[in-house]
């Protein structure tokens, strides 16, 4: 079927209606002028040829009727049979001959007498065993000739003479039909030209009229596209008929709801924002108080018995906890509203990743995880550095809490139109299924898995925004026990769309590990 | 216009609408070795800095009545006081709007205690010159007498506040250098690490009104395309 729809006349058959209401019409048309054109044909030549069948049989009664007469009163005495049965036809031969009208041939037991050049096998057979049973015969034929005349269509009349004490001899006699063919000819041509007309007229005037009609559609088809593209205010003009004007009204009735709607929504989602932010910022000031506050309580804690002591600690450790987590849900808030842009520079991502490792070093002696950048030269790519630089912490940071002290891998690379960074660790890992929830606000891995996405539960999620607004891919890979890598891919120059990574998703130190296809 | 300390304990007026914040300040400040005086109102403020005469306001920016940039405007009119803005919403147009009023720096809630006092010894301290024998400075037709904290074109003083000053005479002392934005924020607002640039900007452009003959137009302290600012060429008066 796809090969088919390549062809020029299934795609215009799919896709124009005009095409597709003027084929079905011809079709239909031709179908009907086919059939009544056979009708006609059928019946204008039966009339004819049943006209010239009824003169040529009166014609022959005649003739027949004044030869059997002279047969009848011939002296046989004088004459013989044969010999007044050879002059009966000649003159008869003679006769037809004026004028063009039939030629005659007369059968007897030992020759055939008529019109010179006659073939024998003008005469069917049929004819020939259905006279010998007596009566009027007649039956369309073949003229054919001994000479250079061409055949024409004809007509033979048969019946039989019938001399006294002697056989009936059958006669036969042959009437050209060619003018009536000729006359038929005509009419032929004549309908089969007015089919034509008749077509060629009905296609143009179908086409114009499916335009016709389709130009409210049409008109319909450029106001949803215009609301599509975001013109809520335009309108169609309420004219011509019932129906096309319900066309016109129905589209503006929707347009108006649609506009409606998406007002209402846009109005929500506002409010929604707007709620968010403030919370946030409403939160703040309380949160100022009591974090200046829990900061006396700590520095005062020496002098607290244990309990109290202990209880400022976890007061001021909470407090930072609850603080990151503010500054995550403002940042989330802000994708949440498109109000996050980007501030763009060129930046090599080498020495970038470089310095988070540098800087996230004493994190990772404390687990014991030796970290290694692994790249080929620079690798500049158009970013945001604050972005990247955020999505970079966080997935070493990720990557050192869930590494349990082994080694970790950062992985730079870059082609033409793409660079990657991978951070791959071998902790605990995750399964497959939980890759695409890791990304997930507050999304815990479960406890049993031993693997937890660290800080607030809104880091990964800001990361996959991040990459998302410059136009990148952020991918993760994990099986227990082989650890994860997750995987960075922005194009070079912002705003380009990326179609391939310089880096595979599945760390290339496991493919042979996993010999089942990866979903 | 700038104020010996009558005392050696700094005064803070703190602005701030919400009480268990002022308090909390009041109480901070006051270990910190600070005296600190509390106006809970943008309309009562400029009657409490009249009064109290403070070293340093501390000024929550969304207050209830008259807000936050308007207090710093009325602040600014009659004193070069240092002022350093509360706020809470870091990221908008507010933080300009307040420091193209006249305040010197600002504190995104909620903060930690040490940057808070950090900032405002850094507003406190005055630049001692280190080499006391270079008093005078020219930087375009202007002469700064270091010792003095004045200003001058020609005969009469231009009036700047104590940062505005810093700022000048950092870019003075090292005329011919590009200063970048981040390293001016480290000399005259003690940032270690990058931060808000909008700072610089800013002071850069109240600066310049004050002491360009035309703004639009600056001599004096000149745009670096592409770097920050450096100081203009001098010239005699």
């Amino acid at each position: 079927m796809r090969g088919l729809a390549r062809f020029a006349p299934f795609r215009l058959w799919a896709r124009s209606l005009p095409f597709r209401v003027v084929l079905s019409t011809l079709a239909a048309a031709m179908v009907i002028l086919v059939a009544t054109g056979w009708f006609l044909m059928d019946q204008s030549s039966r009339g004819i040829m049943n006209g010239k069948t009824q003169t040529s049989v009166a014609e022959v009664s005649a003739v027949v009727a004044s030869m059997q007469r002279d047969l009848s009163t011939t002296d046989l005495r004088t004459t013989s049979v044969s010999e007044r049965i050879n002059r009966l036809a000649r003159d008869a031969a003679n006769r037809g001959q004026v004028g063009n009208q039939y030629f005659v041939v007369v059968e007897t037991p030992i020759s055939q007498i008529g019109t010179a050049g006659l073939a024998a096998d003008s005469i069917p057979d049929r004819i020939r065993q259905a006279v010998g049973e007596g009566g009027l015969w007649s039956t369309p034929t073949m003229i054919r000739f001994n000479d250079s005349r061409p055949d024409e269509p004809g007509l033979v009349v048969a019946t039989t003479l019938t001399a006294p004490g002697q056989a009936p001899y059958p006669v036969f006699f042959l009437f050209s039909t060619a003018r009536e063919q000729q006359t038929l000819a005509v009419v032929q041509q004549a309908a089969l030209a007015t089919g034509l007309f008749l077509l060629a007229g009905l296609t143009l005037t179908v086409y114009l009229i499916s335009l016709q009609v389709l130009r409210p559609v049409r008109a319909a088809r450029l106001a949803a596209e215009s609301l599509a593209a975001g013109h809520l205010e335009d309108r169609m003009a309420v004219v011509g008929t019932e129906d096309l004007a319900g066309l016109a009204r129905s589209m503006n009735h929707m347009a108006e709801e649609l506009d409606k709607k998406i007002t209402q929504l846009q109005n929500l989602s506002l409010v929604q924002q707007r709620f968010v932010s403030d919370v946030s910022h409403e939160l703040r000031t309380p949160l100022t108080t009591i974090r200046m506050a829990a900061e006396v309580l700590h520095a005062h804690r020496a002098a607290f018995d244990p309990v109290s002591g202990r209880s400022s600690e976890l007061l001021s450790a909470e407090l930072d906890r609850f603080e990151e987590l503010l500054t995550d849900l403002l940042e989330i808030s802000r994708f949440d509203a498109g109000a996050a842009e980007l501030a763009l520079d060129d930046i090599d991502l080498v020495a970038l990743a470089g310095e988070e490792l540098d800087a996230l070093q004493r994190l990772a002696e404390g687990t014991g995880s030796v970290m290694k950048l692994d790249a080929d030269g620079r690798c500049v790519a158009e970013i945001d550095t604050r972005r990247i630089r955020r999505i970079l912490r966080n997935l070493i940071t990720n990557a050192i809490e869930h590494g349990e002290g082994r080694p970790i891998t950062v992985y730079v690379r870059g082609d033409d139109r793409a660079v990657a960074i991978a951070v791959r660790d071998h902790g605990v890992g995750f399964s497959a299924a939980e890759a695409g929830q890791v990304f997930n606000r507050f999304w815990r891995a479960d406890p049993s898995r031993g693997r937890r996405v660290g800080g607030t539960g809104l880091g990964l999620s800001i990361s996959l925004e991040d990459a998302r607004l410059h136009g990148g891919w952020l991918n993760a890979w994990g099986r227990p026990g082989l650890g994860a890598q997750f995987r960075l891919t922005l194009p070079r120059r912002a705003g380009e769309p990326l179609e391939a990574s310089p880096w595979p998703v599945v760390p290339p130190d496991v493919r042979e590990v996993t010999s089942v296809p990866l979903r | 216009m700038s104020e010996a300390p009558r005392s050696s304990t700094p005064r803070i007026l703190v602005v701030d609408d919400d009480e268990a914040l002022a308090e909390m300040l009041h109480i901070v400040l006051g270990s910190e070795g600070f005296d600190a005086r509390l106006c809970h109102t943008g309309g009562a403020a400029l009657d409490a800095f009249r009064d109290y005469r403070p070293d340093l306001v501390l000024l929550d920016l969304m207050l209830p009545g008259r807000d936050g940039v308007d207090v710093c405007r009325d602040i600014r009119a009659e004193s070069g006081v240092p002022i350093v803005m509360l706020t809470a919403k870091s990221d908008t147009i507010d933080v300009v709007d307040g420091l193209s009023a006249g305040a010197d720096d600002y504190v995104a809630k909620p903060f930690k205690t040490q940057e808070l006092i950090a900032r405002i010894k850094t507003r406190l301290r005055r630049h001692v010159t280190p080499d006391a024998d270079v008093d005078s400075l020219r930087i375009g037709d202007l002469s700064i007498r270091v010792n003095e904290h004045t200003v001058r074109r020609g005969d009469s003083e231009i009036i700047l506040t104590p940062l505005e000053f810093d700022l000048l005479l950092a870019l003075a002392r090292r005329p011919r250098q590009a200063f970048t934005r981040e390293v001016l924020l480290e000399e005259v607002w003690g940032y270690r690490h990058a931060s808000d640039t909008r700072l610089v900007n800013v002071h850069v452009q109240r600066l310049r009104s004050k002491i360009e003959k035309d703004p639009e137009r600056p001599e004096i302290i000149v745009t670096v395309r592409g770097v920050g600012y450096r100081a203009g060429e001098p010239k005699s008066a």
